[in-house]
């Protein structure tokens, strides 16, 4: 799975390097309908986001021709930081409010941060749950190898919550840097369970199972979204927030699990 | 080492030929881009010495993560060596000695964990050694035991990625090495595997040396193998190079002491064993 985001990488950063190289000789095309924004977007967003974001990405630019969205989708803490050290990004996409704090405070957020959706844990299992987990209670089980996310990131933030929320405590036996790590952990079959997105069970194949428990009610994460201040391409990136926001963006991302704000 | 030193050097009438290496100028089409290439070595270590905290040093020093992870750090490091001595060393003897065929494609594929991302080392190593791996599953049924998210799996990814460093250097010194003392045995007698023992491992004594310095420095520095295969669980499975990465995620000075004090560690104890190894050249 790694393998297969790198090669996303890869393919969006050259999709990037080739619409840059456009976008200095003025692009001779007409603009067609609503698009009126032109040029390179690049977007930060948490790595929660990576299914639903690229599939948001490429409606955006379906409906502005001129445009390419470029993603680096990795742990939101981890992005943030690279904000702050400079990285040329239009925009953040955050999985907690936190780490938008981070950027916000250090005056890199163009305008206050909208939350656009919402995210809810649940306990994802191996194909057939071999630990035979139920609710949350079960993973405090002896033998029941879990992986969480650290609690730098924000479903392990989330995680820690819910579970201090539950009265549970368990030792976990890693603590993966993002939640596609935790949940890559369960797809081979490493752990019997781990607390991710609902969003990333969904956007997982067969062999990973989803396990709703009622306390991650008490653990919700807000996504806030931002046009970052040295944006690049300030307008298009203003462009892509207002497209998150609307209500073709907001069906998306409700089909790929995530709840309206 | 004097095999090396200037032949061509004019010899003096009667004295000995003067053993200095000097013979002109340094042409500045050598000095240029070999300063350069220092500078582009040296600069990273100096940024992070320019943005180290150091009137908090002392406390952020002392807490009690660090010394764990540096701890595992050297320990695991130390044991993924001492494996790959175990094993590097009669593989690269038997690359560099015995004819066989598809020797090259072995010596080939001994290479492959150079040019492998580590990370995707880490998930081969899953496929073979997790718990739903190939030898993972018949460990797991067998013995009860699995190796990921243990130190034991972080020996393991980091001899993965660190062996073949071994190889390479212990293969090309017993390549470089004269046959003909290891000839002179067989003819007086000895076998195969006395002569390994009692005149080629002399021989290439310092070449394996050499070998084992650098598999363990790559071995300490390791990271994608070792959070993609053996995880990240403080005092288990994170090492340094884990929990500076961790660190960067929310608190970057801390990070940057995490690296200093996993520098210092690694340039010290790599100072000493190449002085005492190596020779002080």
């Amino acid at each position: 799975m790694t393998a297969r985001r790198l090669a996303l990488y890869a393919t969006l950063t050259m999709v990037g390097l080739v619409g840059c190289g456009g976008g200095d000789t003025a692009d001779p095309r007409p603009q067609g309908g609503a698009g009126t924004v032109t040029g390179d977007v690049t977007v930060f967003a948490a790595a929660s986001l990576t299914e639903s974001f690229t599939r948001v990405g490429a409606d955006f630019e379906a409906a502005n021709p001129g445009v390419r969205v470029t993603f680096s989708f990795a742990g939101s803490s981890a992005l943030a930081n690279q904000i702050n050290q400079g990285a040329p990004a239009d925009v953040f996409a955050s999985a907690s409010p936190a780490n938008m704090t981070t950027v916000a405070g250090a005056g890199n957020s163009d305008g206050s941060p909208s939350v656009f959706v919402r995210n809810q844990l649940v306990i994802a299992v191996p194909d057939g749950n071999p630990g035979g987990v139920n609710g949350l209670a079960d993973l405090a089980q002896p033998g029941v190898k879990v992986a969480l996310c650290a609690e730098q990131v924000p479903c392990g933030a989330a995680a820690a919550k819910a579970l201090d929320g539950a009265g549970v405590e368990l030792t976990p036996v890693t603590l993966e840097q993002d939640v596609k790590a935790a949940l890559s952990k369960v797809r081979l079959g490493e752990v019997d369970a781990a607390l991710v997105y609902r969003t990333d069970v969904r956007a997982a194949d067969d062999d990973v199972d989803g396990i709703e428990f009622p306390e991650s009610a008490g653990a919700i994460n807000d996504y806030p979204i931002v046009v970052l201040k040295n944006a690049p391409n300030g307008p298009a990136a203003q462009a892509f927030v207002d497209h998150v926001l609307s209500n073709p963006g907001q069906a998306v991302l409700t089909a790929a699990g995530f709840q309206a704000p | 080492m004097s095999r090396h030193d200037n032949p061509t050097a004019a010899p003096a009438r009667s004295a000995p030929p003067p053993r200095t290496r000097r013979t002109g100028r340094v042409p500045v089409a050598l000095l240029l881009p070999a300063a350069l290439g220092l500078l582009f070595l040296v600069l990273p270590l100096a940024g992070l010495l320019i943005r180290t905290p150091w009137s908090t040093l002392p406390q952020r020093l002392t807490e009690p993560g660090v010394l764990t992870a540096l701890r595992l750090s050297v320990q695991a490091a130390t044991l993924a060596t001492l494996l790959c001595l175990v094993l590097g060393v009669p593989l690269a003897w038997l690359l560099a000695r015995v004819d066989f065929p598809g020797r090259r494609l072995v010596r080939a594929l001994v290479t492959v964990p150079l040019v492998l991302p580590p990370v995707v080392g880490g998930v081969a190593l899953l496929l073979v050694f997790g718990r739903r791996g190939i030898l993972g599953g018949w460990l797991d049924s067998t013995f009860g035991f699995t190796l990921p998210f243990t130190t034991p799996g972080v020996v393991l990814a980091e001899a993965f990625v660190a062996m073949p460093f071994l190889v390479i250097a212990v293969e090309g010194a017993l390549r470089g090495a004269d046959v003909r003392y290891e000839e002179a045995a067989a003819t007086l007698g000895a076998g195969r595997w006395t002569t390994f023992t009692h005149v080629t491992l002399p021989l290439v004594a310092p070449g394996i040396a050499a070998g084992a310095v650098l598999c363990w420095a790559r071995a300490l520095g390791e990271f994608g193998a070792t959070i993609t295969f053996a995880g990240n669980f403080p005092g288990r499975t994170q090492t340094m190079p884990l929990a500076v990465y961790l660190a960067l995620e929310t608190d970057l000075e801390a990070a940057i002491v995490l690296s200093l004090v996993l520098l210092t560690v690694s340039v010290v104890i790599l100072a000493s064993l190449r002085d005492r190894w190596l020779g002080s050249s």
